[in-house]
């Protein structure tokens, strides 16, 4: 590893300043960045460690009435928030699939969403729920959508001087539910093989309203699905249209095949797991499936 | 480039001149001399460095030092009682749940934190608590009877 400064800034301005300054990688949990750093597959000559700023730790309600997540958030401690847990419980148990426990207790969705991985478990769902990443740079801050973050494994749509400062969570609509599952040879401590988050709002009279699907590990980033996401709106939850979504849900994939799985048997995992998916999200609404 | 890393370590205040690279794991096992908690992958993923940080368990190969500075860290040489082992220590004995070894001071760290969160896990919740502790001797199953009898053990007989 090659010599670098620790920074612990205790204003967000000043973290910002130090990603101006120069060569540096911002610090949340570490559970990414410390290994690449060891494997000598990243180097640095900063390290910016994020936990003193107190915008970037912990969950509170927007004033819109949604949620903001600090980006440095821990899995755990968003976790210990019993309102979020009891409104979010979809996203909570898809954060919870991250690693080990021990894992968790350092890991925060920010990590998850700027590692880049195709594979990150808690990015779908918050591409579902239409999280907003508020971003602060040189120039000020912005919110863009989550889904434009991640442009490539491991790459994002982040300046080097871009902080990642919050996930914003709009207000979860009435009648509404979500569910992420994914599959992995090993129940747990394993990447998974394939992904699948659904998002679905009903209206009164039990019509789908809206929906979102987004995938894991079948495209060089996490994948939203709109064709999929299309065909359920304005129709009654069914099984023939779930099973009919889940089809366009793996046309839209474009795995890979590697060592873990063949690009035929993700796209088969595609459809599996968006049907059960569904199938979960409508439990989850009291709904009993013709 | 160095840095002051001032912390609890098992009750006790220290302070050590760190390298701003030296992970807590590098820390402890150094200045510290405190060699009870493992390297093993030095990734994360085998969590034979369990220790507890603030009570909850983390894999200190991949927390820098620096940043467990000010904070309480409890390793598996703060879980007995002086002489006076804690049940985990003396059902993981008892069950035969260690062979080689290596895996079991971090299988102790968590297994303490899961019964200091839950007196009273079933098996599922056992071997979750345990899924980022790899053991390649045992096969699990004796941790996991040693596990449940320690929390049996510790309704009766509290200890920590």
């Amino acid at each position: 590893m090659q010599p670098f400064a620790y920074l612990k800034p205790a204003r967000t301005e000043d973290a910002v300043a130090a990603l101006v300054a120069g060569d540096a990688r911002v610090l949340a949990g570490g559970t990414d960045l410390l290994p690449q750093l060891r494997e000598g597959r990243r180097a640095t000559t900063a390290v910016i460690d994020l936990k003193a700023l107190p915008e970037l730790n912990g969950v509170a309600r927007d004033a819109d009435g949604g949620w903001r997540i600090g980006a440095a958030t821990t899995v755990g401690a968003l976790g210990r928030d019993a309102a979020f847990a009891a409104e979010h419980g979809a996203l909570l148990a898809a954060a919870r699939l991250i690693g080990s426990l021990q894992i968790q207790n350092r890991a925060s969705l920010g990590g998850n969403l700027c590692n880049g991985a195709p594979s990150a478990d808690a990015v779908p769902l918050l591409i579902c729920l239409n999280a907003a990443a508020e971003l602060m740079g040189p120039m000020g801050r912005r919110h863009v959508p989550v889904e434009t973050i991640v442009t490539g494994p491991g790459k994002t749509a982040l300046a080097p001087t871009d902080l990642l400062i919050a996930l914003h969570l709009p207000p979860r609509p009435l009648r509404s539910a979500a569910a992420y599952l994914r599959f992995t040879p090993r129940r747990e401590m394993d990447i998974a093989i394939a992904g699948a988050g659904v998002a679905m709002t009903l209206t009164a009279d039990g019509t789908i309203t809206s929906a979102r699907i987004a995938l894991a590990s079948v495209a060089p980033v996490p994948l939203l699905a709109p064709t999929a996401a299309a065909a359920l709106v304005g129709k009654p939850p069914s099984r023939s249209l779930f099973t009919a979504a889940a089809d366009a849900a793996a046309a839209t994939a474009r795995p890979i095949s590697d060592a873990r799985a063949s690009a035929d048997y993700r796209r088969h995992l595609v459809a599996v797991l968006t049907r059960r998916a569904l199938e979960a999200c409508a439990t989850d609404l009291g709904l009993s499936l013709a | 480039m160095k840095t002051i890393v001032s912390l609890d370590v098992n009750g006790t205040p220290c302070e050590a001149l760190a390298d701003t690279r030296d992970t807590l794991l590098d820390f402890l096992r150094g200045p510290l001399g405190l060699t009870g908690t493992k390297e093993g992958c030095g990734n994360g993923n085998c969590g034979a460095c369990t220790v507890l940080v603030d009570g909850e368990p983390v894999c200190a190969c991949i927390v820098l030092a620096a940043e467990a500075s000010g904070a309480s860290v409890t390793t598996i040489e703060g879980i007995a009682d002086g002489n006076m082992l804690h049940h985990v220590q003396t059902c993981l004995i008892e069950a035969g749940g260690t062979q080689c070894g290596f895996c079991t001071p971090g299988i102790i760290v968590s297994a303490v934190a899961l019964l200091r969160r839950n007196a009273d896990p079933d098996d599922a919740e056992i071997r979750h608590a345990i899924a980022g502790n790899l053991c390649r001797c045992t096969g699990y199953g004796k941790i996991v009877t040693a596990i449940r009898t320690a929390a049996a053990r510790l309704s009766t007989e509290p200890r920590l």
